[in-house]
């Protein structure tokens, strides 16, 4: 496997420098999407042999297919690009993999094209893929990949990551995952899970079974980490879990409630709450060497902090000045500096991986926003309006939110629901994420492969 | 096509919601007169009771932990209450309502519930006999999207313990 991926960065590497000066099809990214590109995602060709290999080894009739449609449905989703129809598709998979013929894709409008191959090697799933140019008639891209059939659908998501980066210049967010709050049964007795899924929701998975109360799930940015508030034996403590191995343990060992964790940009401390007396402060442990240090130390409620991405600076939410606003500091709690001035109430900022937003919640009478700021608290952005929604977290390339919202409620208590949203920097493609229960507080995950 | 039919319906429109409106607020407007003031639910309606005449729980205005005038009279019973029950533990639990952030509200539960507890202290209640415990918005007792309902939900809630 190590063998072959070295292989594939040759590939990648001698392709770059011969497409670079010649590429037309081009994405931009900064603007709304009006005009999503069209593109055209064959259905990848299998042999006979592949294909009855993986039909016992994952019940899945048609792999080549279902991996394109994977990509397609995360290319559709990004709201950047136009799948087209494969009804339209005029040439057979394996041939145009080989070499298309462009006429039959400019014809039915398509401006990128997407083949591939999939075969069983050693019982390993090896896919190979092209991007080409249509109108330029040139190949753009070609990578291999192999691993264990079971991550079919990574392979899809991986694809999908370097085709965005081949056309918008920039990393993808696809082969990712979403760790949320799962949440089930009446407003006043909810039951509340982690729960953990790919990107484009699927594979979902229970971490917790709902005995206790959990909120809050962040991942490490660095590995498969997790942090969250968990209600475990009636003690609101932050924990810290292991996705891999299911090992969690209370953080620190704080005499009151601690919450609003995450982790810093090098994953090697939590910040976070600790509520005592009445009055919340933010503090950090370091994972390795459990020293604790306190950073902000002020009668007001200081809560949901977050890291700048170099580790340098913090943005927290606080009521010092009579309601909640934004703040930022540096990060030994210094030089504490109000950016929002906004009408209304402010908080859980959250800082941009990109370094140059922040995006938070507002009230403002009685609807809920989201929206970013830049890190002095200018240029103020409101993506989108709600009558309840919250806590937006980073897709890991910095151009997509994923928040919760919520529905109101009749005086019975009905209507109700609680879902996943994603919106894109722009303020366009505002989507629901489709999740198997209702959910709320989703973070996004690092992109798991580079 | 015709503006003034346009026009006319779209008045009509407009008149019909004045009306139902006009009626929603009249509605509720005596609704929660008697139950609300200030933003301060006073009714009893969730209240449940520590002993007779001792109610178990006090209420807050949106975003505030001060407690009103009824809430320390409230309180005053309690303590008179644990003091002539000298075994009994109590765990304060604080709430805030749904209109706010998760980790905010949850700051917000335990500094209400703080707040109910060193009133209890002052009259006379030992702080080894009393937990906080704050569950933010995470545990309503009335499900509604409604002021009224909102107004019940803000509260700090004794609990005894033993």
């Amino acid at each position: 496997m190590k063998k072959f991926r070295l292989i594939s960065n040759i590939i990648l590497i001698i392709f770059i420098s011969i497409s670079k000066s010649y590429s037309l099809v081009e994405v931009d990214i900064t603007r709304g999407n009006l005009n999503p590109l069209p593109i055209a995602v064959s259905p990848l060709f299998q042999d006979n042999n592949s294909n009855t290999f993986f039909e016992n080894e994952l019940e899945i009739r048609d792999l080549g297919s279902e991996i394109s449609k994977v990509i397609e449905n995360n290319l559709k989703l990004s709201g950047l690009f136009n799948p087209l129809s494969k009804d339209a598709f005029l040439q057979k998979p394996d041939i145009a993999h080989l070499k298309p013929r462009f006429e039959d894709w400019a014809l039915i409008k398509s401006q990128a094209l997407i083949t591939g191959k999939v075969t069983a090697v050693n019982e390993k799933l090896k896919v190979e893929f092209r991007l080409w140019d249509v109108l330029a008639g040139r190949e753009m891209l070609a990578l291999a990949f192999t691993t264990v059939p079971s991550n079919w659908r990574r392979v899809g998501h991986i694809i999908t990551d370097k085709v965005y980066q081949r056309l918008t210049g920039e990393k993808g967010y696809f082969d990712t995952r979403i760790i949320y709050v799962s949440e089930e049964g009446p407003k006043t007795q909810r039951i509340k899970k982690l729960a953990i899924m790919d990107q484009d929701g699927f594979n979902t998975k229970y971490l917790t079974l709902g005995n206790e109360l959990v909120l809050t799930p962040r991942f490490n940015p660095t590995n498969q980490m997790v942090t969250y508030l968990s209600y475990f034996r009636n003690l609101p403590r932050v924990y810290l879990l292991d996705i891999e191995t299911g090992i969690q343990e209370v953080v620190g060992d704080f005499p009151g409630m601690t919450f609003a964790p995450r982790f810093s940009p090098d994953g090697k401390k939590i910040i976070m709450s600790f509520a005592k007396d009445g009055n919340s402060d933010i503090y950090t442990m370091d994972i390795e060497n459990r020293i604790v240090e306190r950073i902000t130390n002020h009668p007001s409620i200081d809560t949901s902090p977050s890291y700048s991405p170099d580790g340098k600076f913090i943005t927290f939410n606080s009521d010092r000045s009579g309601y909640q606003q934004i703040y930022v500091m540096k990060s030994d709690g210094s030089d504490v500096k109000r950016i929002s001035f906004g009408k209304g109430l402010y908080g859980t900022p959250v800082w941009s991986p990109r370094g140059d937003l922040i995006a938070f919640t507002k009230l403002h009478k009685g609807k809920f926003y989201i929206g970013v700021m830049r890190v002095d608290g200018k240029g103020e952005r409101l993506l989108t309006e709600n009558y309840y929604q919250e806590a937006p977290s980073w897709a890991p390339n910095g151009r997509v939110l994923i928040f919760y919202r919520e529905t109101k409620s009749n005086d019975k208590g009905e209507g109700f629901t609680a879902k996943l949203w994603s919106i894109d920097l722009t303020g366009y493609n505002e989507r629901m994420v489709n999740t198997e229960t209702d959910a709320s507080d989703p973070s996004w995950s690092s992109l798991l492969s580079n | 096509m015709n503006l003034s039919k346009i026009l006319k319906n779209t008045f009509l429109v407009i008149l019909l919601s004045m009306v139902v409106s006009a009626c929603a607020t009249k509605k509720t407007a005596t609704n929660l007169d008697s139950q609300i003031q200030g933003d301060v639910y006073t009714g009893t309606d969730t209240v449940e009771y520590l002993a007779k005449g001792v109610p178990d729980r006090v209420f807050f205005a949106t975003n505030e932990t001060i407690l009103t005038t009824m809430s320390r009279d409230t309180l005053r019973k309690q303590a008179a209450w644990l003091r002539e029950n000298p075994s009994v533990n109590v765990v304060l639990e604080g709430h805030a309502d749904e209109r706010g952030t998760r980790e905010y509200n949850l700051a917000l539960g335990e500094r209400r519930a703080n707040a109910a507890k060193d009133y209890l202290m002052t009259y006379g209640v030992s702080a080894d006999r009393i937990s906080v415990i704050s569950y933010g918005k995470e545990r309503p007792v009335d499900s509604g999207s409604n002021p009224l309902s909102w107004s019940k939900n803000r509260r700090s809630v004794t609990v005894k313990a033993n």
